[in-house]
């Protein structure tokens, strides 16, 4: 292969229906995995899979309404922007990867925010 | 002065109501002909379900009549297709030659069904769902006794033929593609309530299901086969899975074509004589299926047409279902998104449900099931964009409530009621009926004011405002009412008032809970989901399907979760009696997997530390391979029996503890439980197996067994308490199996033995299970649902369940530079 030719930013990484509704599924990536959630209402987000706390891994947490709770030690994480909730509001946040979806597939890029 | 000629190609609902635009704003400027395809008059196409439901007959649902044509001097071409648009000649050629001339031509082809590409699509009895001739194919096949209807569509339409077959006296049947019946306009709450109003009026409904092929016997269909194997029966299938713009004559004729015709904001087409407006025209990337979004078109067409002004600028989409006394209604962003907040109200005595999604303090979308009254104001409110901030409060209460209050605080709004507001509507109980009893009565509480005024008695929905008007009128003398522990912020329930209610109403899902109990929020959160996902199990064995994704990850993967997110895995040893084979066995795995440590257990058994996740499968294997399964050390459930050598070799025990530990942990294994389940049983009193600090413990004696009960050794220390003596190690057994069974029903999720023990008293787990016949039926229900959880779930993983769960979805990302 070409060393030149730049890898494309965007990185397909599966369908939205393999992520269970109120799940998530881990991507492993370069910085570590990463973590795609799938709420009941089918909508998907994408968070660096570490929670601010301790790193416990979000991916294996139960996801509720628009947050998934960290299997560690039961931080709330809002899965939108990454940030801690209720008691924990402003301690920490987890980085948001961006995240789109076409045609039903999910694509991931590492220009991770946060 | 001449006329100009208008050409409509379309007699549906959008040429039509194209034609009433135009001669609304200018009658004399064209000479009109309409050509329809269809034989007849025009009609309101979304009527015909309840036409087909024979609920309306078709006269009621023309809308122009041969009338209204003479009357406008329209040349109606009825049952004439057209066949070619000639643009530049500036006419168009239908079925027979016939060619019409025109000055302007307006394109309203309607859309057609869209036929799934099964095997057997074109056998007898395969229908779809579109005009008067469909209607008139399902009514004849209806008509036939005994005959079966499978619509494939879980869509708004196919919804709707469903009903309107099963009315007409079908068994029907709607197989659905997604887990969600109208998942493009319904939540997950409002798809479930659907599903089984749908129930109740005849519609049964398979989710998830994929369609492979129609089948059939001599020409005629006989059923669907879906993937999963199953073949449903029918005489009658129906597809409704979509619509498809009927936009052939347009692409045939030159003009641009992408999915629709394309328009711009003034329904003009590439070619600017040519107009298109309905379910064939494509504006700004939408092509439309619902009829609001087709009269804001015809509007705007008309606007164009008579030199006006008024472009289209597409249309916010709101849905409602017609299948009578199910009252649905949809709109916006129904299921939030990013930075939305939900408003959730459900109310189990009326079967409603609301959720109503704020953005920015703005209205963003809503779905209502069972009480749709405030579906179009929530609409207007979201059209509008108007701020409802100030609203907030009452706004899922509906307009009524809302404009009631407005600007004031809610204390000051019922002050200034008059004594002749009615307060609750269900009871007809207004408010000096109220203020009434309290002062005559010297009522204190809002369960007084029930009792004695049936206000807030039935639906509930105006207990905040009967609260309202007894703090008023008590004034300092009001006192909150103190009542048992919520489960959680999603409900007001304790966790008896849900278990108890999940019993006797006989409540077997997640949604049926939350929807009974009425919950307000749309799935629950991290710490209601697994307690009823465990209530449910409880109660319904052989019924309820486990939610793994209301469990905990320990429970999900069958291991537990470490601080560096590797895993533990404690294969059972039953009784803590281990072989050199399963020894050898754990030593190989250990190498195998580099597994960096290996503990001995305070419940005598081996602890495998620092597993990682994808290996989990293949350590199970193995150690399945050598005969051991899972020892749920991760479980709200029975964890380990641990024993001492007892009569087989101890010169001190006086009876085989050993053996009974093993029988125990062998029947008991694999039960859930409210949170974990330790058991020990001791040879002697002396007490080697230390079974008086566990939750259930046995001690041997010369005599028999003592059974004890409610230890702890944790961050609380406690002894056990003795529940009873029995002199058979068959009487042992049956005693812990029923206490365990008690536990099971009783015990609030989370909460340890000697907690429920404290809670209900140690005198009232006695007394059921020493009474022979309480102790047979807590027995019994527990072997009954020992049934479905004696299975060891490794091994069911190591054959493939939920692989998903321990591989990564995708490892395409690891090469992408960081």
């Amino acid at each position: 292969m070409n060393a030149h030719v730049k890898v494309p930013v965007w990185v397909d990484v599966g369908a939205v229906t393999d992520v269970p509704r109120r799940g998530a599924r881990r991507v492993p990536s370069p910085r570590g995995d990463i973590a795609i959630f799938r709420t009941g209402d089918g909508e998907v987000f994408a968070l660096m899979d570490a929670c601010p706390h301790k790193g416990g891994p979000l991916s294996q947490g139960i996801v509720h309404g628009r947050a998934v709770t960290c299997p560690l030690h039961s931080w709330n994480i809002d899965l939108a922007s990454g940030e801690a909730m209720g008691a924990d509001k402003g301690k920490g946040c987890t980085p948001v990867v961006p995240l789109e979806v076409r045609d039903g597939r999910l694509l991931l890029s590492l220009d991770v925010h946060g | 002065m001449t006329k100009e000629k208008l050409v409509v190609i379309g007699n549906g609902m959008a040429g039509c109501r194209a034609v009433e635009e135009v001669l609304k704003r200018d009658p004399d400027r064209y000479e009109i002909a309409i050509f329809g395809t269809e034989p007849r008059v025009n009609y309101n196409r979304i009527m015909l379900s309840p036409v087909l439901a024979g609920e309306k007959s078709f006269a009621d649902i023309v809308i122009n009549d041969e009338a209204w044509y003479a009357d406008n001097a329209i040349t109606l071409h009825a049952g004439r297709a057209v066949t070619a648009v000639d643009l530049e000649g500036r006419k168009v050629v239908a079925e027979g030659g016939l060619e019409v001339a025109y000055d302007k031509l307006i394109l309203a082809t309607g859309s057609d069904p869209f036929r799934l590409p099964l095997p057997g699509i074109d056998l007898k009895g395969v229908v779809t769902f579109r005009d008067l001739d469909d209607v008139e194919a399902m009514v004849a096949a209806s008509n036939r006794p005994g005959a079966r209807a499978v619509v494939i569509g879980g869509g708004l339409l196919g919804l709707e033929a469903a009903y309107g077959l099963a009315r007409r006296g079908m068994a029907a049947t709607v197989v659905h593609l997604m887990d969600v019946l109208m998942e493009r306009q319904l939540d997950e709450s409002a798809g479930f309530l659907l599903r089984e109003a749908l129930a109740e009026r005849g519609v049964e409904t398979v989710l998830g299901a994929h369609s492979e092929e129609i089948v059939g016997a001599d020409g005629q269909v006989t059923g669907l086969k879906l993937k999963d194997g199953r073949t449903l029966p029918c005489d009658l299938l129906v597809m409704a899975v979509g619509i498809r713009p009927n936009s052939t004559l347009a692409r045939n004729a030159g003009l641009a074509v992408n999915r629709g015709v394309l328009v711009d904001d003034a329904m003009r087409t590439s070619d600017p004589a040519v107009f298109a407006v309905g379910e064939c025209a494509e504006h700004r990337g939408n092509c439309y299926g619902l009829v609001a979004p087709i009269w804001d078109m015809c509007r705007s067409l008309a606007e164009s047409m008579t030199d006006g002004e008024g472009a289209y600028e597409g249309s916010v989409l709101s849905t409602r279902l017609k299948v009578s006394g199910v009252d649905v209604f949809s709109a916006g962003k129904f299921s939030g998104g990013e930075g939305c907040e939900d408003i959730v109200f459900r109310d189990a005595g009326r079967g409603v449900y609301k959720r109503v999604v704020i953005e920015d303090g703005k209205v963003a979308g809503a779905v209502l099931f069972g009480d749709a009254a405030d579906g179009n104001w929530y609409f207007d409110l979201m059209r509008s964009g108007a701020s409802v901030t100030d609203i907030r409060e009452t706004l899922i209460f509906g307009q009524a409530i809302t404009e009631g209050l407005f600007g004031l605080d809610p204390n000051a709004a019922v002050a200034a009621m008059p004594d002749t507001q009615e307060i609750c509507g269900c009871n007809g109980v207004c408010k000096g009926a109220i203020v009434g009893a309290i002062t005559a009565q010297g009522l204190t509480t809002l369960d007084d004011v029930k009792a004695v005024t049936k206000a807030s008695a039935s639906c509930g929905s105006c207990t905040p405002l009967v609260e309202q008007v007894l703090k008023l009128t008590l004034g300092d003398g009001f006192k909150e009412q103190t009542g048992p522990k919520p489960m959680c912020k999603c409900t007001s329930k304790p966790h008896s008032d849900v278990r108890k209610a999940i019993v006797e109403w006989e409540l077997k899902s997640m949604p049926a809970v939350m929807q009974a109990l009425e919950w307000t929020t749309p799935d629950g959160c991290a710490s209601c989901r697994p307690a009823l996902n465990y209530y449910l199990l409880c109660a319904w064995p052989s019924e309820y399907r486990d939610d793994k994704q209301s469990r905990f990850i320990n429970e999900r993967v069958h291991a537990n979760i470490q601080k560096d997110g590797t895993y533990s895995v404690v294969p059972r040893m039953w009784g803590g009696m281990t072989t050199p084979d399963e020894l050898r066995a754990i030593a190989d795995v250990a190498d195998k997997f580099a597994i960096p440590a290996v503990k001995v257990t305070g419940g005598q058994r081996i602890d495998l530390l620092g597993v990682k996740k994808d290996d989990l499968p293949a350590v199970w294997a193995d150690l399945n391979a050598a005969g051991m399964v899972s020892g749920h050390a991760y479980a709200k459930g029975l964890r380990t029996v641990k024993t001492c050598v007892g009569s087989d070799w101890c010169r001190f025990g006086t009876q085989d503890s050993t053996g009974l530990g093993i029988r125990l942990e062998k029947f008991l294994w694999g039960s859930w439980a409210p949170a974990k389940v330790k058991l020990a049983v001791s040879g002697c009193p002396r007490n080697c197996a230390e079974a008086t600090c566990k939750d259930f413990g046995v001690v041997c004696v010369d005599s028999g067994y003592e059974i004890h009960i409610g230890g702890a050794a944790g961050l609380h220390i406690q002894g056990t308490q003795v529940l009873t003596r029995v002199a058979t190690e068959d009487e042992a057994v049956w005693v812990i199996a029923a206490a365990m069974q008690l536990y099971r029903e009783e015990g609030w999720y989370l909460e340890r033995v000697y907690k429920w023990m404290a809670r209900v008293g140690l005198e009232s787990i006695q007394d059921k299970v020493t009474d022979p016949d309480q102790r047979k039926a807590l027995y019994d229900r527990f072997v009954f649902s020992q049934r479905f959880a004696r299975l060891d779930p490794w091994a069911e993983r190591v054959a493939g369940r939920h692989t998903e769960e321990f591989t990564p979805m995708s490892r395409r990302m690891e090469f992408v530079p960081a």
